[in-house]
């Protein structure tokens, strides 16, 4: 037995545990269930419930202790079934039932409540308890999503210790004293967290609950799988659904990803899915009295016979360089394959982009050496961020890192342009001008460097250099803001290669991008992580049709749609007309292109321009899997049937393929990985048994044949002007997108986009807080409330990417550096 | 033998709460003579001297000291000034008359153990002793004892007033800890740790009560050896005691430790002087209203720790509380649940839900609305709370204040069984309440 | 009002410098705000948590664990019977009925001028000097009926002065002048004080 193991004892059987651990869990681990309300697994113990307590002998007699907040040793007897210990545990439970309303049958919680299921075990038949019970305000909004009944609340600090321990927002908070002590928020300011849903999920009784699902099902109606959550992330999540709806999200505890956790966009998402928005049958255009007609100007019912054909007919009719494909991120692994197949393989065009110009190249996303999470957090490891805000864009990445600070002893040091959402968390925060982040890192990992670097001084740099050497380097970094070129950021990355054992984490933004790249699906790549000239060979037997140069990526194919030299653009999932960087050629080009197919769940305004429209099935709705940021493989289980006659993506691709008269040799999900392994130089390990055999699923560690490309030279700086502002545009949890849009209880809360201003910068424009300002570009100017951010520094304005109110697109110039503007008031110049 | 003043020399002195009176009187001659010391020396003296700890626990100050991890910094001094233990009065009367004294025993203490910075926790309430200690400070300050390079010397430490705002809890170390760092006060559990290892902002922490600190400039102008010559080990030294209730002459009162009796101090002319009106003894509260109460037949024994402690009681806080013939017992035990129940943090289940669910049995018994059963109930449920009702306690619960509201209860009820049945009412049928 | 003003706030600063972390300062900035107003109000625990970084709701978290703050206005004297044991067998019942019943107010009320708010408090520390009782925190030592309607008569015709408006604690600041301060003992400063490490120690 290793050093770290201890033997110890629990109910007569002598069973061995990791030092260090709590005995709750290790007698967990040994199959002795002691029961709990207050323990939580991912939160700091407190011991406050003392359900858990059990005698327990170290040597000086037995005595009770609360095995949630002990940690075995050696030696150690625990008896969790003697008199002394069960009369503890009944009378604790009886304390906390004495001003628990015994409204079990209208709760929420009645059937999964370890409250009810203790009682009925081992709880009192009868009451001893003839006082009045404790009175509040039957259930209150603690936020618009999440509802608080203080009188079912049994005070286990379960929410209260999440809101400020896990998310940092600890918004929600014990409130008075003793007998009268109750969880509230303070008054007028609610519990604005993008992690509330949480709460709901850990309350281990019915006090808090979720407005989207309240009263819509018991926990006994409910049928359930475990399933993964399409965004970058990969979050493990538990589909619950009944009377084949779905009903709700809980987040799954997997060690590798999100520890249990899910933000409040993915979890109350599933609305979106069950959204009568959905499209249930093909559509093609139409006019009056729902005829099919390839002038007019609606959409109609068609059969998948017509749509199919018609697409079939559209990609026959013209030569391959003329078809192009965009998007792909929301489709699982094997539905991506199946689309590069179709196009690379058989159509036989390069013209395949799942990325729309706004995140990270290719070649950054897979050249970097890959570091997994659980690597990024390590204890004592060492977090550069650089360039992007996880707690906007990536939420349970938000929770991973801040744990590993937090907690475990990670530093972080922050190269961003603005505060972050783990600012408050960080050890050094640089504030790099738009534009500089690379120079500033270079700065960072030079010798010595003196005055002021792209917007830090020496003495920030030095304080941040120190902690570098102190543990394992992880960069995490991302596309923050669109407003300066993606050259500054690579040239960070750059920088880094340098630092010994380095690895990255790229914070994506879009659902499946990694397996989108993994499976080929941009210019000049093919499934495996290679080139298309690398993997001629190894395709060429199945893909009849691979073209040998490389093909437009999404912004060159919007400009030769709008140039009329494209006959076909299939949309998979994508929306250019609200996503491409320059909206007035995404327009033209879906005005111009003589057909475009569109493979969606929603009508949305770029599916609403196309010819044909095929219905696709949602997550909850197909089987596959998802690759996440880190490169890990997971499983993609179906609960539900999709809305009309939608398919899954894979099988609109088999069709579609066979109506141009090929076999795509593809049926099911398996069968995607009997094909591509032998292929690719990094999922020979993969298969669909492989991913459905762990919660972790499998995680692709080779590295492929695709490089790194650091900027050609040093990214030229402009001068700032000391009229002009700088320009971040960033990316916010909750935006104009689709999914945020399509569920009724999140919509609301992209609200109106805001310029973001520096208190003193805001004071010279001169105008109040929250009044509208002009803010002028070169390339074109918007008008925007403008509010007080003492996180934005000096110099610098933040503009909201993807709200209402306001286009950040049209300032946006793609290859500059970075955008200065100007802001007025409606008053005058400031 | 006769016995000396050493924590409340002062309190006849007209001005010796000013740093004239105290001056005057020998005050900062012992941080003269420490300074002059090694600080392993000064610790040393405290430790021959054998102070027990005068907040409630008696645990001795010299041994707790020996407690803070070598080489963790900083470490902290709180000084616990909440005093709010019904009976308890003592440490108020300290800080308004003698608050150099603390201050010189505070400076003693972080000169012996390298404590980088004091704080002076005073009850909220104690507005008087806030003016007094403030003042006090600030004169010490402008003469150089406390602050930077004190009395020209490299040690510096600032010594910090600060104070609550009304919660009887927050005297538990933990949660004076937690109430420091401005948060609920409500206590964390210990152990696995204690604050002598982690503390305050997570780092060593000595914690001690006024009076225990009051004793240390004595002890080093005396000798440790000479404070524990005094009383009987290791119950050593003075003792502070107040005697309120039903006495002819309630007073606060300095006796040698673990000698005097309680029949000297409550029956003695120049302490208690007998119960009032000529009546006669029914039961009195030993140490606060945490302790389980005494009777007439403990009158003799003496005010050592280790004594009363193995008679089923403790001196806790020095605080003892008369009851004579007139009182009425179901009353007396209620007034000192109910503190309890209000007082409870709330933190744990047992205390939280336990504690005002015995307090509202009570007030029904009170209010005639009681039931025969609910004398087992309320043994049922002090049993929940203090597995087997013994002393000293065990406990369900994370603090010792859950089960204190089980003491008077435990002490009464079936002693006077009879007053409970008055409340009562004839026995009747009704069915008994099952007791598990 | 209801936000510390300008002279509290610098009050504060100096206050929150004292400690090694900001939120230490909240009780003693939550006094200074009750000494402002007279009562703890939302704007000021706003104000309050900006000044120690935290958010409202905990600032409110320990406001309301602490039976000192009033969060809602309260009389200009706040009248604390003591109701603990040492009272209660001394009268102390009693004379809080007394108090109850020439105030014409009950359990914490106020009397309809907003002079007195009357309460029973649990054990104030002068157990001695039972049955006793707290105006604004200061004492008044064995209370006979008598003694309380002179008291209140007192109050009522100005003769007492030397008692402050409900929130005000000590009438003298701790001040430490900028250079006798050592300053605050950091937590991330990990030094071994140097009277220690030069004289040897026992650590
Ligand atoms: C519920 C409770 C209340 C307490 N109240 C006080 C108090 O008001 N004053 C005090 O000095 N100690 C109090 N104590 C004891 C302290 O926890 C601690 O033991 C003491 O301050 C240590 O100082 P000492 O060793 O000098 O006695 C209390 C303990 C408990 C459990
Ligand atoms: S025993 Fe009472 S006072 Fe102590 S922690 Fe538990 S609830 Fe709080
Ligand atoms: S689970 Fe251990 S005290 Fe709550």
């Amino acid at each position: 037995m290793s050093d770290d193991m201890v033997t110890f004892n629990v109910d007569g059987n002598e069973v061995s545990a990791p030092a260090g651990k709590l005995v709750i869990e290790a007698c967990e681990d040994a199959g002795v269930y002691i029961p709990r309300f207050c323990h939580h697994e991912r939160m700091n113990p407190v011991g406050m419930c003392r359900m858990c307590i059990v005698e327990v002998d170290t040597g000086r007699g037995p005595a009770l202790q609360p095995s949630c907040m002990l940690t075995v040793s050696d030696g150690m007897i625990v008896d969790t079934q003697s008199d002394v210990t069960k009369k503890a545990q009944d009378g604790v439970l009886e304390f906390l039932l004495v001003n628990h309303p015994l409204d079990c049958p209208v709760c929420d919680k009645g059937g999964e409540c370890p409250l009810q299921d203790q009682t009925m075990a081992y709880g009192p038949g009868e009451s001893r308890f003839v006082e009045e019970k404790r009175h509040y305000e039957k259930p209150i909004p603690v936020n618009d999503n999440v509802y608080l009944d203080r009188e079912r609340c049994i005070l286990c600090d379960r929410c209260t210790r999440f809101a400020d321990e896990v998310v940092g927002d600890p918004l929600i908070h014990f409130m008075d004293r003793g007998n009268q002590t109750q969880v509230n928020t303070f008054p007028d300011e609610p519990f604005a967290s993008y992690f509330s849903g949480n709460v709901v999920q850990i309350c281990p009784v019915g006090a808090l609950t979720a407005k989207p699902y309240r009263f819509k099902a018991r926990p006994w109606d409910l049928a359930e799988v475990d399933s993964t959550y399409p965004n970058a992330m990969g979050d493990r999540i538990n589909v619950q659904s009944s009377r084949d709806q779905v009903l709700r999200f809980q987040g799954v505890d997997s060690d590798a990803v999100n520890w249990g956790w899910l933000a409040d966009k993915e979890r109350f998402s599933f609305e979106a899915l069950q959204s009568d928005n959905r499209i249930g049958s093909p559509l093609m255009r139409g006019g009056g009295l729902n005829k099919a007609d390839a002038d007019g100007d609606e959409l109609v019912a068609a059969s998948w016979s017509q749509a199919l054909g018609s697409a079939a007919k559209a990609i026959a009719d013209t030569t391959p360089d003329k078809v192009g494909f965009v998007g792909g991120a929301r489709l699982s692994n094997e539905a991506q394959y199946a689309w590069t197949k179709l196009a690379k393989g058989l159509v036989g065009t390069d013209n395949v982009d799942a990325q729309l110009g706004d995140e990270l190249p290719p070649h950054a996303l897979l050249g970097l050496p890959r570091a997994t999470v659980a690597e990024a957090c390590q204890p004592g490891g060492v977090i550069v961020l650089i360039g992007c805000d996880p707690k906007e864009t990536l939420g349970t990445l938000y929770i991973r890192l801040r744990h590993a600070v937090v907690e475990d002893g990670a530093k972080l040091i922050e190269i961003t342009p603005t505060d972050t959402g783990l600012t408050n968390v960080a050890s050094a925060s640089l504030r790099a001008r738009p534009g500089e982040a690379g120079t500033v890192a270079r700065a960072l990992l030079a010798e010595t460097v003196s005055g002021h670097i792209g917007g830090v001084d020496e003495d920030a740099l030095a304080t941040a250099r120190d902690l570098l050497g102190s543990g394992p380097v992880t960069v995490v970094l991302g596309r923050g803001s669109l407003s300066e070129s993606v050259d500054s950021v690579l040239e960070a990355a750059d920088a880094f290669l340098d630092v010994d054992g380095v690895r990255f984490l790229q914070a994506i933004g879009r659902g499946n991008t990694m397996g989108a790249l993994d499976m080929g699906m941009s210019p000049g790549l093919l499934p495996g992580r290679t080139s298309l000239a690398a993997g001629q060979d190894a395709f060429s037997d199945l893909w009849p049709q691979l073209p040998n140069s490389d093909g437009m990526n999404t912004a060159a194919m919007l400009e030769a749609g709008a140039a009329g030299n494209l006959d076909v653009l299939v949309l998979l999932g994508a929306d250019p007309i609200n996503d491409a960087l320059d909206p007035a050629v995404a327009a033209k080009a879906l005005a111009t292109v003589p057909t475009v197919i569109a493979v969606d769940l929603f009508v949305n305004d770029s599916v609403s321009k196309a010819h044909v429209v095929f219905p696709a099935a949602a997550f909850t709705e197909s089987s596959g899997s998802h690759t996440n940021l880190e490169g890990r493989i997971t499983a993609i289980r179906q609960k539900v049937t999709p809305p009309g006659t939608a398919r899954s993506d894979l099988v609109i691709a088999a069709e579609l393929a066979r109506r141009l008269g090929h076999d795509l040799g593809l049926e099911t999900p398996s069968d995607v990985w009997e094909e591509l392994g032998p292929r690719s130089a990094v999922h020979g390990d993969v298969s669909s048994a492989a991913i459905e055999a762990d919660v972790d699923g499998v995680l692709i560690t080779a590295t492929g044949r695709v490089a790194f490309a650091p900027p050609d030279q040093a990214v030229s700086r402009e001068p700032v002007n000391a009229y002009a502002l700088r320009l971040v545009t960033a990316r916010r949890m909750f935006d104009n997108g689709t999914m945020v849009q399509q569920s009724p209880h999140l919509a609301g809360f992209a609200g109106q986009a805001s310029l973001r201003v520096n208190p003193y910068d805001f004071n010279r424009v001169g105008v109040a807080d929250g009044e509208e300002v002009r803010v002028s570009a070169p390339k074109g100017s918007v008008n925007v409330a403008a509010r007080v951010d003492p996180g934005v520094p000096k110099g610098i304005v933040v503009l909201d990417y993807n709200r209402s109110g306001a286009d950040a697109r049209v300032l946006l110039d793609p290859g500059a550096t970075s955008i200065d503007i100007r802001l007025e008031s409606k008053g005058g110049k400031a | 033998m006769s016995i000396p003043k050493i924590t409340t020399a002062r309190w006849d002195v007209e001005d010796g709460h000013t740093l004239a009176g105290y001056e005057r009187t020998g005050g900062y001659s012992a941080l003269k003579k420490a300074l002059e010391m090694t600080p392993a020396e000064v610790h040393e003296e405290v430790k021959t001297a054998s102070l027990l700890g005068r907040g409630g626990a008696g645990f001795p100050a010299g041994v707790k000291w020996g407690f803070c991890p070598p080489g963790v910094w900083p470490r902290y001094l709180v000084v616990n000034g909440d005093e709010s233990e019904p009976g308890t009065y003592k440490d108020r009367i300290m800080l308004e008359r003698d608050p150099h004294q603390l201050i010189e025993g505070c400076l003693l203490a972080c000169y012996a153990l390298g404590l980088s910075q004091c704080f002076l926790y005073v009850r909220g309430e104690m507005a008087h002793g806030q003016e007094r200690v403030a003042a006090a400070l600030n004169e010490a300050y402008e003469a150089g004892y406390v602050g930077k390079n004190i009395l020209g010397t490299e040690v510096s430490v600032d010594v910090v007033l600060h104070w609550g705002a009304g919660a009887y809890i927050v005297g538990e170390e933990t949660a004076l800890i937690e109430s420091l760092e401005g948060n609920r006060g409500m206590p964390r559990l210990k152990p696995p740790f204690f604050p002598a290892a982690i503390g305050l902002y997570g780092k060593p922490t000595i914690v001690n009560n006024v009076e225990t600190l009051s004793n240390i400039p004595w002890i080093i102008n005396n000798g440790g050896q000479a404070f524990a010559d005094i009383g009987e080990a290791p119950s050593t030294g003075t003792r502070v005691f107040a005697v309120s209730g039903h006495v002819n002459n309630p007073g606060v009162f300095e006796v040698e430790f673990g000698t005097t009796t309680f029949r000297d101090l409550i029956m003695g002319e120049e302490y208690g002087g007998g119960i009032r009106n000529g009546g006669s003894l029914k039961a009195f509260i030993p140490g606060g209203a945490s302790a389980p109460w005494f009777f007439e037949e403990h009158l003799d024994l003496p005010l050592e720790k280790g004594t009363v402690d193995r008679a089923g009681s403790m001196l806790g806080s020095g605080a003892i509380v008369v009851m004579d013939q007139t009182t009425d017992i179901v009353k007396a035990c209620h007034n000192v649940v109910r503190f309890f129940s209000r007082e409870s943090c709330g933190k744990c289940s047992p205390c939280r839900e336990g504690t005002s669910w015995l307090e509202k049995i009570l007030q029904r018994i009170i209010d005639g609305n009681g039931r025969r059963a609910d004398l087992a109930l309320l043994m049922d449920v002090c049993d929940n709370i203090s597995p087997g009702i013994a002393w000293p306690p065990k406990q369900t619960t994370i603090c010792p204040l859950g089960p204190s509201a089980v003491s008077p209860i435990a002490s009464v009820i079936e002693r006077f069984a009879d007053e409970f049945d008055a409340y009562l009412g004839e026995p009747s049928t009704e069915q008994a309440v099952e007791v598990r | 009002m209801a936000r510390l003003n300008a002279d509290n706030e610098r009050i504060a600063h100096e206050i929150i410098g004292r400690y090694p972390r900001k939120k230490s300062a909240l009780i003693p900035l939550l006094h200074l705000a009750q000494e402002q107003d007279g009562w703890v109000t939302d704007e000021a625990m706003s104000h309050i948590a900006d000044l120690v970084e935290v958010t409202p709701a905990e600032v409110l978290g320990t406001c309301s664990f602490y039976e000192m703050f009033k969060r809602h206005p309260v009389g200009d004297y706040h009248v604390n019977i003591c109701h603990g044991i040492a009272c209660h067998l001394l009268g102390a019942d009693e004379l809080i009925h007394h108090a109850e019943e020439t105030l014409g107010v009950k359990g914490g009320g106020t009397t309809d001028d907003g002079r007195f708010t009357v309460e029973g408090v649990e054990c104030i520390a002068a157990c001695t000097e039972a049955p006793c009782l707290q105006v604004n925190y200061r004492f008044a030592n064995k209370v006979t009926t008598q003694d309380f309607d002179a008291l209140i008569a007192d109050i009522r015709s100005g003769a007492r002065s030397d008692i402050p408006p409900h929130g005000t604690l000590a009438k003298t600041r701790q001040s430490i002048p900028e250079e006798r301060a050592a300053g605050p003992a950091l937590v991330e400063d990990a030094q071994e004080p140097a009277w220690l490490s030069r004289n040897g120690s026992d650590q």
